[in-house]
């Protein structure tokens, strides 16, 4: 779309990132444009969500340089949404659904809010939700809707700072089809409409064939980087694996990748 | 094996739930004026009152956290620590703060995460107990002491032991207070709030020095074993009716507060300790919103 005009938001130069023995990837330089909308992809261990920790400042890279706004990435930095790989909410708790999307605004306030402060929280969040389609939920439990619904909720909880880079760690896991393809068209209306920069990791290509401009492929310790139609094909992928990779192409431009898991673990 | 081991010494205590030669007469306003004439009745309902209001906002963050079984071990540090405050001569509370505190910085440094603590707190758990073994050993004639604190003993605190108490609720509280945003944040969802810069592990090692000092207070009147009476269970109902944070801790305080109250009436008149109805009282709470909320 506009990436060919846009000002770098995310630029990495020979970048190495690893945990104790073990380097996750290394010689990775890109860079992300204002207003694109990358998916993350590749097997799982590859170091995909490192990825976002790195862009989040939890995490330091080995060597290399990594900016996010033109600076060194730092914790606590409110351009950055992010909603994280999700695992079950506590079905236990009554807590509604509108105060767990207050808190996205309220990081780095100490003490209690003023009942006029929460007020005004509230209707924020409020708005939030309905900039998701999902005003209706506000008031009922958190842990007894669905996963769609959650997803929908974590992405207004992260959109209610109004960040610059949108961070989704698998917001498409253990959705069904048409919940993922529903998802898929409001992630992509609400970074059009925002021009927010989103970075979305996914397993499965398929459904965000339509609407990415961008594909980070991370395999093998390396990080493949351009228009899905650069990186999605046999010999941009076995370049990278380091071995026989075929990428098919069924009539309605679907995409299956052969070759590529079996020869690697599935690290986790 | 303790509480088998009836000493001498338990005597003037036991007299104390005999102690009252009033007789319960269903005149309420006169029961409770007659009761309130006791000095130890009025420690009692202070300390109580206290104990009620603190384990009761603490405990609603055990819940939420999941940190239930955390309470648990640091109560029973304090149980250790009690003994070996009695064993060197000194008052109870001063070694159950000093030890709910070690725990509470052995299990906050070692499990990095609140929900997946619960290996490294049963090991925390169990070296501690055992150094309490150790101090019981080393003290003859432990049995009541050792009694009270496993099961509460309301009935016998003291002037300075209220002021103890007031005084640590306080600070209690005002710590929680200046903590009290980050910290439900980090309650509620600790991935979102670490990428959002909060300092989870600070909050979490932080809180868990709180409820130390919220068990070690609530020992008194519950003892080691019951604390869940005090603070999970009250919470626990909370959890499951508030729909906003604050509703929660004030549903937890009233139920808390509430159960105290009426244990310590009761148990006046009747020969039974304090504890026992506390945690019958909280039960039954739990039990119906449950079933309310199902």
């Amino acid at each position: 779309m506009n990436a060919e005009s846009g000002a770098s938001i995310i630029s990495a130069h020979d970048l190495a990132v690893g945990y104790g023995e073990r380097m996750l990837w290394d010689n990775a330089s890109f860079s992300i444009k204002k207003g694109e909308f990358v998916g993350v992809l590749g097997p799982n261990g590859a170091g995909k969500t490192t990825l976002f920790r790195l862009l989040l400042g939890l995490a330091q890279p080995r060597s290399g340089e990594l900016e996010v706004f033109g600076k060194k990435p730092q914790r606590g930095n409110e351009k950055i949404g992010y909603v994280p790989q999700r695992h079950a909410f506590d079905q236990e708790l009554a807590i509604e659904t509108l105060e767990i999307v207050r808190l996205g605004a309220c990081a780095g306030a100490w003490g209690f809010d003023l009942p006029k402060e929460a007020d005004r929280e509230r209707e924020n969040a409020m708005k939030a939700l309905k900039d998701v389609g999902a005003e209706h939920l506000a008031h009922r439990p958190l842990g007894q809707l669905s996963g769609g619904e959650q997803q929908r909720v974590f992405l207004a909880q992260a959109l209610s700072g109004n960040p610059e880079l949108l961070l989704l760690d698998e917001p498409l896991a253990n959705l069904d089809i048409r919940r993922e393809s529903e998802l898929v068209q409001l992630i992509q209306s609400v970074v059009r409409s925002r021009g927010v920069t989103a970075l979305l990791i996914a397993h499965n290509i398929n459904p965000l064939l339509p609407v990415l401009d961008r594909v980070m492929y991370i395999a093998n310790g390396r990080i493949a980087t351009g228009t899905p139609e650069e990186v999605l094909t046999s010999e941009t992928l076995s370049k990278l694996y380091d071995t026989q990779v075929e990428v098919l192409r069924d009539s309605r431009g679907r995409i299956a990748i052969v070759g590529a898991e079996e020869g690697h673990l599935h690290h986790e | 094996m303790i509480l088998e081991d009836a000493s001498p010494s338990s005597a003037p205590k036991k007299a104390i739930y005999t102690m009252s030669s009033t007789v319960f007469s269903w005149n309420i306003v006169s029961d409770i004026a007659a009761m309130w004439q006791y000095d130890f009745m009025q420690h009692a309902f202070e300390a109580g009152t206290i104990v009620a209001i603190v384990a009761g906002i603490i405990g609603y963050f055990v819940v939420v956290r999941r940190s239930s079984f955390a309470a648990h071990a640091l109560s029973h540090a304090g149980f250790t620590g009690a003994a070996g405050a009695v064993l060197l001569g000194i008052s109870p509370i001063f070694g159950l703060f000093a030890f709910t505190s070690i725990g509470a910085i052995l299990i906050g440094v070692l499990g990095r995460k609140a929900a997946s603590r619960d290996v490294q707190i049963g090991v925390v758990l169990a070296f501690l107990l055992g150094v309490g073994v150790l101090f019981i050993s080393l003290y003859q004639g432990y049995a009541t002491e050792a009694y009270s604190l496993l099961f509460g003993e309301i009935l016998g605190i003291s002037m300075s032991d209220v002021w103890t108490t007031l005084i640590a609720g306080v600070l209690v509280l005002i710590v929680f207070a200046v903590m009290y945003r980050p910290l439900l944040f980090t309650s509620l969802d600790e991935d979102i709030a670490e990428g959002k810069g909060v300092p989870v592990f600070g909050i979490g090692l932080a809180f868990m020095l709180l409820i130390a000092a919220a068990t070690s207070i609530a020992v008194q009147v519950v003892g080691v074993l019951l604390i869940f009476a005090l603070m999970v269970t009250p919470a626990a109902s909370a959890a499951r009716l508030a729909r906003r944070p604050i509703d929660g801790m004030l549903i937890s305080v009233g139920i808390a507060l509430f159960a105290t109250w009426v244990s310590l009436f009761i148990s006046f008149y009747l020969p039974y300790p304090v504890s026992f109805f506390i945690t019958a009282i909280t039960f039954v709470i739990y039990g119906s919103v449950r079933l309310a909320t199902r």
